[in-house]
């Protein structure tokens, strides 16, 4: 077996047994659970759930992520100091984290997705987009956390800026969206927009799951900018690239902080 | 075994280690002594790969480390009371040590004298802190590697498994094995080290037999001699 998947089954092993781990993807369920008693229409509950998952995913995986780093700093040192080359290490240990984060989102919103899709009047391709994106969400967050918590050994500050990083993206983005199109409204601010709406995987999530639905109104000024410019077929085939590149851009910086740091 | 020659390194404008040059011989224990941030650990951690130096060059056996760091594979390290995957189990991250080193010859008695067997099943998170130092210097001596080297390896353990740490470095010492332990108890480290190297301020300011230093400094033991590198005093 090689040394990647050795030290991902470890990582995963351990956190499978974390009761963080575990309570966050019972929390989904709860969710999804409750949403679907309670929350109407089948395209309500997605709507619903989009909303909680771009706030919980970003924030747990770059938080728990961060902390989950730094707490295995001794256990990294440990393997660094076999003969294994740090490249299969990394990897290791990145998959070893992701991977359980985005089964437990999987299992926590998929299992009762698969239990009531069958009852709700949501499209199929909007629950699939759900579980997907916030699957892609998970990984790059996951690897934004990594990034973040090589590059600050203060555990405290990593963790003031993996929460500074998910108020960027979550809350602030959207305001100085809205501030930037009052201000600027009359010039040619498309193109900035899109730019701004691709360097955001949040937004690019959002769309993604909002254009399998009927739910245009809710697209806001960047979303609604992207489907006139890209169109309903080519918009989501780019929302999902784009997306794809997120879940594998920060791994690579990750990847090079990780080669070149002191331990 | 192993040399370091001229080795500098700093963190941005830290300087932590200033031209330090080192031989570690086979068949000899270096106790590595110096005060809180003399820089112990960076020294440590240039000799394992896990940082690396800003200049001088370090031989293993007369050769450069390797970029690789298969050199690795001939040192055993235990850190000091090591926070490791908190809900694996004793037993599996043996399993996965040795499984990450397919082919390398486990030393099964060791692992029956510090009496980690009873652990096997147990979540490393549950260990206590002195089972812990156990199951990091259990790691070092796994694979029977011609270095060892040990970071505060009796910190926490108590009076038995501590007498069965030394009977271990004893052994590994008679079976011309190249041993680097970093220790603040000094008392300690007279009983079984025969070198000392003593860092302060990032430079080494000894290097040498335990004997020397005493000689030296005018002193009979171990702890009133580094206090006088220390204090630039002879103790009398």
């Amino acid at each position: 077996m090689s040394t990647v998947s050795l030290v991902l089954r470890a990582g995963v092993r351990d956190l499978l047994r974390s009761r963080w781990l575990l309570a966050y993807g019972a929390g989904f369920w709860a969710v999804t659970e409750a949403l679907f008693l309670f929350g109407g229409s089948g395209q309500q509950v997605v709507l619903s759930l989009l909303n909680a998952m771009l706030l919980l995913v970003p924030l747990v995986a770059l938080v728990f992520g961060t902390a989950h780093v730094h707490a295995s700093r001794e256990f990294t040192e440990l393997l660094l100091s076999q003969p294994l080359s740090r490249r299969s290490v990394f990897f290791g240990l990145y998959l070893g984290m992701a991977l359980p984060l985005t089964g437990a989102f999987l299992v926590g919103v998929g299992v009762p997705l698969l239990l009531h899709g069958a009852a709700t009047d949501a499209p199929r391709l909007a629950l699939g987009l759900l579980a997907a994106s916030g699957a892609l969400l998970t990984l790059t967050f996951a690897a934004i956390a990594m990034v973040i918590a090589l590059g600050v050994d203060d555990r405290l500050r990593a963790m003031a800026r993996a929460l500074a990083a998910w108020f960027a993206l979550t809350v602030a983005y959207d305001g100085i969206v809205l501030a930037v199109v009052s201000a600027f409204g009359d010039w040619p601010i498309e193109r900035p927009m899109l730019a701004a709406m691709l360097g955001n995987p949040i937004d690019l999530a959002r769309l993604l799951v909002l254009t399998s639905l009927d739910a245009t109104a809710l697209l806001g000024y960047t979303g609604a900018l992207f489907r006139q410019v890209f169109g309903t077929a080519l918009g989501p085939v780019i929302a999902i690239t784009a997306l794809l590149l997120w879940a594998v851009l920060p791994v690579f910086v990750a990847r090079r902080s990780f080669l070149r740091r002191d331990f | 075994m192993i040399s370091l020659e001229g080795v500098r390194k700093a963190y941005g404008s830290r300087r932590v280690l200033e031209g330090v040059s080192l031989s570690l011989t086979p068949g000899r224990i270096t106790g590595l002594v110096g005060p809180n941030g003399s820089g112990k650990t960076t020294l440590i951690k240039l000799i394992l790969g896990l940082a690396r130096p800003d200049a001088g060059r370090m031989l293993f056996d007369g050769v450069p480390f390797d970029a690789d760091g298969l050199y690795r594979a001939r040192i055993g390290y235990a850190p000091q009371s090591p926070r490791l995957p908190d809900h694996l189990a004793v037993g599996e991250l043996f399993a996965m040590l040795r499984a990450l080193r397919p082919g390398a010859a486990v030393d099964e008695a060791m692992l029956e004298s510090f009496g980690l067997r009873a652990e096997w099943g147990t979540a490393v998170g549950k260990l206590s802190g002195g089972w812990r130092q156990k199951l990091a210097n259990a790691c070092a001596f796994l694979f029977s590697p011609d270095v060892l080297i040990l970071d505060e390896p009796t910190a926490g353990l108590d009076p038995v498994a501590s007498g069965l740490l030394k009977s271990a470095l004893r052994k590994a010492r008679a079976d011309g094995r190249t041993i680097l332990i970093s220790s603040h108890i000094l008392v300690e480290l007279e009983e079984f080290a025969d070198d000392v190297a003593f860092l302060n301020d990032g430079a080494l300011r000894f290097a040498g037999p335990i004997e020397s230093l005493l000689k030296e400094t005018g002193t009979r033991r171990l702890e009133p001699a580094v206090a006088a590198l220390l204090s630039g005093l002879k103790v009398v």
